[in-house]
């Protein structure tokens, strides 16, 4: 499933908190690489690095500003990223409620038998 | 201070450590021993594994190292099977088991349970360590089938019990009867 796995590329680029804080940082609005590295103090070759594993992603595109470059987020996979794996987290939500309701049962005989008899 | 019951709803965290794992993070305001049982239980695992839709006909839990578990439910006309081997048992705190995805016979993984406790809350734990990343998107894109067939299934009992799951806290609805 080619849209599976070019979505998984995405979502372990942003496995690494270093390239989190980076895309953190561009959710304010598109930066130089400097400005990033001046936020972030990460070393320009970390920023670079950094915002080329995600430009190879498409979780951040890039535009020629005289001799600079403005990097920005990539909405559109941010959201494919997120439908991707919603529906397989609200599986483990309704899952782990019902677990929740379970627990919720068992600790309150646990404290009414803890107790003892009054 | 606990939370108030249900408060934590809907509460999980999926998140992917690495191209090859799935993590999911949920807390739960009760002892670890408690939230261990309900793990390790088989008439407490039919209570939440399967859904109401979809309840587990199979739920065997051979609770030792090298022991088995398997769970089932019936989907349609087609049996769905999990099982796995307990590999290493710490309890409550630690669970490492083997997990094989019936329909996916080769794709086997290995889930580790881990539950932190402190002040009265528990934090689950629960990471899926695939062999491969295609198996662990697999794994991801499984969760789509399932939900999009739960809400099939859900979309006539929706509107009855949309006030219950919220906890009567729907805004520009009444409020719940007391």
């Amino acid at each position: 499933m080619a849209r599976a796995s070019t979505t998984s590329d995405a979502f372990n680029a942003i496995a690494e908190g270093a390239r989190r804080e980076v895309l953190e940082a561009l959710a304010d609005g598109e930066m130089a690489v400097n400005d990033l590295v001046a936020r972030l103090g990460f070393t320009q070759p970390q920023v670079s690095k950094h915002l080329a594993v995600m430009r190879a992603v498409d979780l951040v595109t890039a535009r020629a500003d005289g001799r600079h470059r403005l990097y920005s987020l990539n909405a559109a996979t941010l959201r494919d990223l997120y439908e991707w794996i919603k529906p397989f987290e609200r599986l483990w939500n309704e899952r782990l409620d019902r677990l929740d309701g379970v627990v919720a049962e068992l600790a309150a005989t646990h404290r009414q038998t803890s107790k003892g008899p009054s | 201070m606990n939370q108030s019951p249900g408060s934590r709803f809907g509460s999980a965290v999926v998140t992917l450590p690495s191209a090859t794992q799935i993590q999911i993070t949920r807390v739960f305001d009760a002892p670890a021993e408690i939230v261990f049982k309900a793990w390790t239980t088989p008439e407490l695992v039919r209570r939440w594994w399967g859904s109401p839709e979809n309840p587990l006909t199979v739920c065997d839990i051979d609770l030792r190292v090298g022991g088995n578990w398997r769970y089932a439910m019936v989907m349609g006309d087609a049996e769905l099977g999990w099982h796995g081997t307990y590999q290493a048992i710490d309890a409550p705190l630690r669970l490492v088991s083997t997990e094989v995805f019936e329909g996916f016979p080769n794709g086997e993984a290995v889930n580790t349970l881990t539950l932190d406790e402190a002040d009265g809350t528990t934090t689950l734990t629960v990471v899926v360590q695939h062999q491969t990343m295609a198996n662990r998107d697999g794994h991801i894109d499984s969760g789509m089938e399932a939900g999009m067939q739960t809400t099939l299934d859900r979309l006539d009992i929706l509107t009855v019990h949309k006030h219950a799951a919220a906890g009567c806290a729907i805004e520009g609805e009444p409020p719940c009867p007391t």
